[in-house]
């Protein structure tokens, strides 16, 4: 279950969108983000579906793959057209089952709003899959840079995220060594009633919380050790670097932008 | 006489809210290009001293100097770039997602250029045999390839000298051969002083110069066949001898005449072997 | 309680990309009472066998006979806790499992876990902690507060209170200095006799299986390479060299001294006793 899941997985390739720079990719989520809600009709929600697909197909990442991984999310999707398809009771009705009554109204959101989550969905996936998280976190550091003039503490943020992505391989180790070794002296994790597998996670979650100060602490002094001393007169050794295809991706968008603003109701 | 790089003068020290000083009455001199031992058993204050010189806590008492700089808070920032260290643990010290990040780390911290971080980086991770490893990930490495990045993001900072930090003691026996090779390398080819706090006694054997820690104080000082002259106190003390000086002592009770404590095999069965021409 | 493994194989996340051969074909018998040294390097997979001794792993194919109760690869398996009260491990650095508020419950949450009264537990917790070193004071302190070298032998205690009859270590002396490392050693040594444990020690330290191990197991890329006591796995001190593993320093110092005498003494020495008396005899052999 866990090894299908791609939300926030990345996926190694060598396509067009993945050698963009993580802030044209981060402002084009952010963009689409709201210029999906600009939508309000076939032609436009077909521009929007067409846009996404592109850029789906720009990445060369397997569509199986992607269907197996969103698999879990589509059922939301479902979900979300049966419930505006059941409840809104506008426009003309078209079906009538006794119990159920499905109107034009109904119908035509259900399948806008599904849509719209849809999109939005394989979008924000689409960062994360051709993105790696540390990109995605210079990218961030960068893009909220002037935020920095009012005491933001965008340096400080980006570097707990680095640290924080560093560490998530070296806690999960952590937990299956602590919980096996709390299974040999007797804990059962995975049966018996609910109360007691509350309880269970106890001596799990104690010796994580002990570790990871230790391991804060420890890393804290050796941090120290070699220099840092805050963002102040720090050089970045990682670099960013804007092309014109990151301009050109940022331009057929606000395009498309234009092009929905134009076709909308 | 090499000329003293880093000086202990009547060093004190307690932890906050402790009543038992963990060091008292520390001095002792480093000097450059040698590689110097400390031993002693856990909690000894070997450990503690190794945080004080490198300004990670400030002496009660007393006096360090590195390399003619007073330590203070004024000028820790300058003695750390002389000053790097390697600590016990290879996963809490690694800070970058990537080998290269994490060897960049300090370089960042110091604000140097990006071109020559770039140099640096190459250069210091070829220096440690890690240079294929660039953009592998921490998790991916054994704790001895750990050791060796965070020797290279020290190297980087073209330290004085480098403490180890009981930095083989959580490695397995490759693991610890390979650290304690890349160490000896740098020291000879790269003049770096070397400061290896542990509790291996065969390591130490290889030392130039010993300090023996007990109870927070200073308890001998030597070269190594001074230091295992004194076997039975060193076991008191919580520690061991090497093996060829256990063989040594055990010649003797049976009427073997060995002239000296040999501290390698080798140069044991040397002399064995040319007493046994003679006879 | 004897152990047996069978033709055991395992793959970590079988059945995905990920699928990573571990062991295989490992067939290893233990019989109640066995002293057995694990040893081999890094990823030479000690660790996912020693993980079969209790059932924290199961095999993928082949099966696993621990006591009466028989583990075959693909069938589920129910209460498996049985298996893991007679089974006890020490893993690596075993303080990181210490999470109670008083060193007394903590030693009391594994032998509670099997049904153990709270009374018993407190006994054992007592007999335990004077078992591992420490006195009974520290009982009421919190782990936390405690030593390094304290929090290990806690630990330790919390394994021993369940009065397994198998006793599995996974480099319990790691990170220790020299005495506390003999200490413990010689503990488990005492338990092994005093209470006929079958002990299985997985080490880096060819110096501890030479000293205390009955028998040696080599393993190598997953596989079983060697079994033998003692004398038997380093009379062939090669073998154990061309793969990169470390022989015991007596023997390292008798391969050197009879390479520069070109001599060869009747058995493969294991202790500073044994070869002293073997070179003694030599040197002065040519002076009479």
């Amino acid at each position: 279950m866990m090894e299908k899941m791609i939300f926030g997985r990345y996926v190694p390739a060598e396509s067009v969108i993945h050698r963009m720079d993580p802030r044209s990719k981060l402002l084009i989520v952010f963009l689409f983000v709201c210029v999906v809600f600009i939508a309000n009709n076939f032609w436009t929600y077909t521009l929007l579906a067409i846009y996404t697909f592109g850029m789906v197909g720009f990445s060369t990442i397997s569509p199986r793959f992607l269907y197996a991984g969103l698999k879990p999310v589509l059922w939301l999707v479902i979900f979300t057209l049966i419930l505006h398809v059941f409840f809104t009771k506008e426009g003309e009705l078209i079906l009538d089952l006794g119990l159920i009554k499905i109107y034009e109204e109904g119908l035509r959101q259900g399948i806008f709003i599904s849509l719209r989550f849809f999109l939005l969905i394989l979008m924000t996936s689409l960062l994360t899959l051709t993105t790696t998280p540390i990109e995605i976190t210079d990218g961030l550091e960068n893009l909220l840079n002037p935020l920095k003039k009012i005491k933001f503490p965008v340096h400080e943020l980006a570097l707990m995220m680095s640290i924080s992505l560093r560490f998530i391989p070296t806690l999960m180790q952590e937990t299956d060594k602590i919980m096996k070794a709390q299974i040999a002296r007797g804990v059962e994790f995975s049966s018996g009633p609910i109360k007691e597998r509350v309880q269970a996670v106890v001596p799990l979650l104690i010796p994580l919380f002990i570790s990871s100060f230790k391991r804060a602490e420890e890393l804290a002094i050796a941090m120290e050790a070699r220099g840092y001393r805050g963002g102040e007169g720090r050089t970045k050794y990682r670099q960013l670097s804007w092309t014109s295809r990151d301009t050109v991706m940022i331009i057929v968008l606000a395009l498309m932008s234009v092009l929905l603003f134009l076709l909308r109701d | 006489m090499n000329k003293a790089l880093v000086s202990i003068n009547n060093v004190k020290y307690k932890y906050p809210g402790q009543e038992v000083y963990a060091l008292s009455n520390i001095s002792f001199d480093i000097f450059e290009g040698e590689w110097l031992a400390i031993v002693g058993h856990n909690g000894s204050g070997k450990s503690t001293l190794a945080k004080l010189l490198n300004g990670l806590q400030f002496p009660e008492e007393g006096t360090i100097f590195v390399d003619d700089l007073k330590l203070n808070e004024d000028t820790v920032w300058d003695v750390r770039k002389k000053i790097g260290m390697v600590f016990q643990n290879p996963d809490n010290q690694f800070v970058g997602t990537t080998v290269k990040d994490d060897v960049a780390f300090g370089l960042e911290n110091h604000g140097i250029p990006r071109e020559t971080m770039v140099e640096r980086v190459e250069d210091s991770l070829k220096k440690v045999k890690m240079e294929s490893f660039l953009d592998q990930e921490p998790h991916h490495l054994s704790g001895g390839q750990k050791q060796r990045v965070a020797i290279a993001g020290i190297l980087a900072l073209r330290p004085d000298i480098i403490i180890l930090d009981e930095a083989t003691s959580m490695l397995d026996p490759r693991g610890r051969e390979e650290v304690l090779e890349t160490v000896r390398k740098l020291k000879n080819e790269a003049r770096i002083t070397v400061i290896s706090i542990t509790h291996d006694l065969e390591e130490a054997a290889k030392a130039d110069r010993i300090i023996v820690m007990n109870k927070g104080e200073l308890f001998r000082e030597g070269i190594p066949e001074e230091i295992f002259q004194m076997e039975e106190e060193l076991i008191k003390l919580g520690l061991d001898i090497p093996f060829p000086v256990k063989m040594n002592k055990q010649l003797r009770q049976r009427g073997i005449q060995v002239s000296k404590h040999y501290l390698t095999e080798e140069e044991l069965v040397a002399e064995l072997w040319t007493s046994y021409l003679k006879t | 309680m004897d152990i047996l493994l069978k033709d055991v194989e395992y793959r970590y996340q079988a059945n995905t990309p990920f699928e990573r051969l571990a062991i295989t074909d490992v067939t290893i018998d233990i019989p109640a009472g066995t002293y057995m040294a694990l040893i081999g390097h890094t990823g030479s997979g000690k660790s996912t066998v020693l993980q079969h001794l209790n059932a924290l792993l199961k095999p993928t194919s082949g099966t696993v006979k621990i006591g009466d109760r028989e583990i075959i690869a693909n069938r589920k398996e129910k209460n498996l806790k049985s298996i893991r009260q007679k089974v006890g491990i020490v893993f690596q650095f075993p303080e990181h499992q210490l999470f109670e508020e008083t060193v007394e419950k903590d030693i009391c949450f594994g032998p509670m876990n099997f049904g153990v009264s709270e009374a018993v537990s407190k006994e054992r917790a007592k007999a335990c902690i004077q078992q591992v070193g420490l006195t009974e004071d520290i009982l009421q302190k919190s782990p936390f507060e405690l030593s390094g070298g304290q929090m290990r032998r806690v630990a330790i205690a919390g394994v021993l209170a369940m009065e397994p009859s198998v006793l599995v270590l996974d480099e319990p002396t790691a990170g220790l200095d020299p005495r506390g490392r003999k200490e413990i050693m010689d503990m488990f040594y005492n338990l092994h006799k005093e209470r006929n444990l079958s002990t299985v020690l997985v080490t880096h330290s060819m110096e501890d299986a030479s000293q205390y191990a009955d028998q040696i197991l080599v393993m190598h890329r997953g596989q079983v390479l060697k079994r033998g006591t003692a004398e038997e796995i380093f009379s062939e001190p090669k073998d154990l060299i061309e793969l990169g593993l470390d022989v015991p320093e007596v023997v390292r110092f008798q391969l050197k001294f009879e390479n520069t005498f070109q001599t060869k003494f009747k058995k493969i020495c294991l202790t500073t006793e044994q070869i002293t008396d073997e070179v003694a005899a030599f040197l002065k052999g040519r002076d009479s």
